[in-house]
């Protein structure tokens, strides 16, 4: 008996990318994109990168999935790039303000 | 990448777009639910059950719903079956479509931009690399997936497995001899 699916390694190499993932599975089945436009967008973040000269061997696939998210995102006016982008500065405050071992949350970056 | 996620997430959760649980049951799903163990019950189904193969090639999305598989794109399921004339692969060119309900989230080599370019040109180049050599005379074919059509590869159902369960049957069912760098049965073939 062979058994070869078990020495596989996890699904999701970090939890970010579980998280983009799901992500994307939930705004489609709420109806945000259809599935051939998140496969389009998908594909174009691949494509450019590869038109650079970028192979990948996989491992930044998810790179590559969240670029193709946050752009969908925009474009869809689901989220205004200004606020996405002042969200991200406000997380990265957060997580500088915020002593190790506590969770992150977005007050520890206030004021 | 962590930050730009959290970021995205909670812009979406507080516009009530986006329900954090139903993150959390989706990522439960595919960590844990969702794998190649599923294909392999559909196979195993398919070489025992003359009337279910005949479902399968009819409707392939109808026959694995059957066993409680389905797809939440969307997505239409064709399988295609490996005979002693005729070898399939399945790969899909421009991103990574893939028949998650049956086989889970695809492998890294399956997203990888050498695998994704050089399985049309050089199919049996690449299935080499796996370990796996298709005699000359079988024909190859290969099958680009799309987000619309997903396609499972029904291997070769291994000689001397006459009377065997379908428990048994699908323990030979790898998860690369659905995607067909690898023959059902072959122990260790393309990990």
């Amino acid at each position: 008996m062979t058994a070869p699916d078990l020495a596989d390694p996890p699904v999701f190499a970090e939890p970010w990318q579980a998280e983009a993932f799901a992500l994307t599975v939930h705004l489609h089945a709420a109806g945000a994109f259809s599935w051939t436009e998140w496969a389009d967008a998908l594909s174009r973040e691949i494509e450019a990168t590869e038109a650079d000269g970028l192979p990948d061997d996989g491992g930044r696939y998810y790179e590559h999935w969240l670029a193709a998210l946050e752009r969908l995102v925009t474009a869809r006016g689901l989220a205004a790039p200004q606020a996405l982008a002042a969200r991200k500065h406000a997380w990265a405050k957060a997580y500088r303000h915020t002593p190790h071992g506590q969770p992150v949350t977005l007050a520890a970056g206030a004021g | 990448m962590a930050l730009r996620v959290k970021a995205l997430q909670s812009l979406l959760v507080e516009k009530g777009l986006v329900d954090p649980a139903a993150l959390d049951a989706i990522i439960d799903t595919y960590e844990h639910k969702v794998g190649p163990r599923n294909g392999a019950r559909v196979v195993a189904r398919a070489w025992t059950d003359a009337a279910y193969l005949a479902r399968l090639r009819q409707d392939a999305t109808a026959a694995i719903a059957e066993l409680g598989y389905g797809g939440r794109q969307g997505e239409h399921m064709v399988a295609v079956e490996n005979t002693p004339e005729t070898h399939n692969l399945v790969v899909c060119t421009l991103c990574s479509c893939y028949p998650w309900s049956v086989l889970g989230l695809p492998p890294v080599w399956y997203k990888s931009s050498p695998y994704r370019s050089r399985a049309v040109i050089d199919p049996r180049g690449v299935m080499a690399e796996f370990g796996l050599v298709v005699p000359e005379d079988v024909e190859v074919r290969v099958w680009d997936s799309t987000a619309e059509i997903r396609y499972l590869v029904i291997p070769q159902r291994p000689a001397g497995t006459e009377g065997w369960s379908e428990d048994a049957l699908a323990s030979l069912v790898s998860r690369d001899s659905m995607i067909g760098v690898a023959f059902a049965g072959a122990s260790g073939a393309g990990s």
